[in-house]
């Protein structure tokens, strides 16, 4: 299998605060990584190396074998961040058609191609509306949506439930469980612990390190506890 | 190429949703040029009053056929100058004796006491001319000669710009129509470039392959349509309504509106990454655009001190209200307004370069 990110010692501090430490973490082609940490553990600042918003003080990241920051990479990275990032007084169609122009996708693939994303999210009869009428779910939604443009092979999501109804999102688990089998590589931020049971692999985030990386249930084993909400708690209590 | 685009489309899209916006950029500067218009049109001839103590009755005389000029005469001085206290009355003129006389300005309207000075230094200028005619007169007649005949000089005048009703707000109307060219893009393109750091897109932006110049040219192309839209809105209401004459070429006019727009843009997209919030970019207007005004040329140059002449010059629209002020009211061409034209573009070239630098800090590359 391709390995579609590879950290290697990442270290990133913001001024005096050393947010990561020394970060390794890989994720391959047809994988679901489950990042976790509690707040402020750096989850947000390892997708921001990966994307190469940020570089990274010492080690490096490879998205797709290329070393980040390069911003041609972009265009194969779908990307969800935690507040919705939308242009509430358009409609939910110029806003997908303005990122995927962004992207970069062809123009003859434009419509096909938000119509594919809208009907993923189940947003198909809303498109033109504006977005500022659209309730929290629903911007939820259309900011997965934009992720999706173009098929991108890596799909970074940071917490993409925040908001959404039970029955939403587990369609949305299923859709990303078909993705994955597709062979795309998903990299997921989550504090919801019982989505964390739904990914590949779990890597948990504390004090700038990934303390803990395995298949939920391995992890489950390895600290004796009957789920990932437990392996959370008890490893933090460990890292105090 | 197509991204540019993309993004200047979004913009305009944008701003064509937020009505209130709109109405702001093309109605304010419209209401705002119809109001200077009045006030200026209504005050162009300040009359004054002018208060005597025992002032003999040939200056009286003469005063009062001065147009504009009233008198009023008070047989003391100090109820002349309750007069004065109440605003009856701008200046007191007193005699005090043979040739001697005091004024006494009220001074809370500087143009009121000049008007006062003006006009009572040319009574008795004129006063001493005519009793030297006299002498003329008396002297030729006792020499036995033929007095000259007294003929009355004719004046005919003419005006390079405008005519005898050019008022102040004409002057000073090319360089109003720059300075709302420059404030609502300023504020409205800093404040969208903020709205979207605050909101995340701009992050979401930057995580797609585009390229940090290609978002400084999308405002950069937007903003440039918005100025040429506001830009023949106002000229071509101040020239149909106002009746505001442009001496040179209008085409000119819309290229240095264009061009103070774009440095209005890029600095507006450059000082709201020092802002945090849409009313801490409303805080830069006394510290950015209230001094464009100052340094416009509506307070002349020339009563500057020198090191204040100095601050003009690093202010873009000093060299955009030269340029506008040569083409309207001078009907000077692009061989005089060169120079202001290249300053503008440096200021152009400098900030565009600054900004894309500056979206570094979001994503670094």
């Amino acid at each position: 299998m391709e390995k579609v990110i590879s950290l290697e010692k990442v270290a990133k501090s913001f001024g005096n605060l050393k947010v990561l430490k020394d970060v390794d973490l890989s994720l391959e082609t047809g994988e679901i990584l489950g990042l976790l940490g509690p707040s402020g553990a750096g989850k947000s600042t390892v997708i921001n190396v990966t994307l190469g918003v940020e570089k990274a003080d010492a080690g490096t990241a490879y998205v797709f074998g290329e070393a980040m920051p390069k911003r041609e990479l972009l265009g194969k990275i779908g990307y969800m961040a935690q507040s919705d990032a939308l242009y509430e007084a358009l409609t939910a169609r110029a806003n997908l058609k303005f990122f995927a122009e962004m992207r970069g996708i062809d123009k003859k693939d434009l419509d096909a191609e938000i119509d594919r994303v809208a009907g993923v999210v189940s947003l198909g009869d809303f498109l033109d509306q504006a977005v500022s009428g659209f309730s929290g779910g629903m911007k939820r939604r259309l900011s997965l949506a934009i992720a999706l443009l173009g098929d991108p092979k890596l799909l970074v999501l940071d917490e993409p439930t925040v908001g959404i109804d039970p029955a939403l999102r587990r369609q949305i688990w299923a859709e990303l469980h078909k993705m994955k089998k597709q062979g795309h590589a998903i990299l997921v931020t989550t504090h919801v612990m019982d989505e964390a049971e739904l990914v590949d692999r779990v890597a948990l985030l504390m004090g700038g390190r990934v303390i803990a990386n395995d298949g939920p249930k391995q992890l489950e084993e390895q600290y004796g506890v009957p789920s990932i909400e437990d392996v959370f708690l008890k490893a933090e209590e460990e890292t105090e | 190429m197509t991204r540019t685009l993309a993004i200047a489309k979004r913009i305009l899209m944008e701003l064509m949703r937020d009505k209130r916006t709109l109405a702001m950029m093309f109605l304010a500067p419209v209401l705002i040029l119809t109001l200077l218009n009045y006030v200026f049109t209504l005050n162009t001839t300040p009359s004054v009053e002018i208060g005597t103590v025992r002032v003999e009755q040939v200056v009286t005389d003469s005063l009062k056929d001065t147009s504009h000029v009233h008198t009023k005469s008070y047989d003391s001085e100090d109820k002349a100058k309750s007069a004065l206290k109440d605003k009856d009355i701008d200046a007191i003129l007193t005699q005090t004796g043979t040739n001697q006389y005091q004024i006494r300005y009220g001074n809370t309207d500087a143009s009121k006491t000049s008007m006062a000075r003006q006009v009572i230094n040319a009574t008795f200028s004129k006063n001493k001319v005519e009793a030297m005619a006299k002498q003329n007169v008396v002297l030729a007649t006792q020499a036995g000669q033929q007095p000259a005949a007294t003929s009355s000089v004719s004046i005919s005048e003419k005006y390079n710009y405008g005519d005898k009703n050019t008022t102040f707000f004409d002057t000073i109307m090319p360089i109003f129509m720059g300075f709302f060219v420059f404030m609502f893009v300023f504020l409205i393109s800093g404040i969208s470039l903020l709205k979207e750091r605050t909101t995340g897109t701009l992050s979401r932006l930057l995580a797609t392959p585009v390229r940090r110049s290609e978002i400084v040219y999308g405002y950069m192309l937007s903003y440039a349509l918005v100025a040429i839209l506001q830009t023949a809105v106002i000229v071509s209401f101040t020239i149909t309504l106002l009746h505001v004459e442009v001496l040179g070429s209008i085409s000119l006019l819309f290229l240095i509106n264009i061009l103070l727009a774009m440095v209005a843009l890029a600095l507006g997209l450059l000082v709201s990454t020092l802002a945090a919030s849409e009313f801490q970019m409303i805080q830069f207007i006394p510290i950015v655009v209230v001094p464009q005004m100052i340094f416009s040329g509506i307070i002349p140059f020339d009563s500057m001190a020198s090191w204040a002449q100095a601050i003009g010059d690093i202010l873009p629209m000093k060299y955009a209200a030269d340029a506008m002020n040569a083409v309207v009211l001078q009907g000077q061409g692009f061989s005089t307004i060169w120079g202001q034209i290249v300053a503008l573009l440096i200021f152009l070239v400098v900030l565009t370069g600054a900004n894309i630098f500056g979206l570094r800090r979001y994503r670094k590359v």
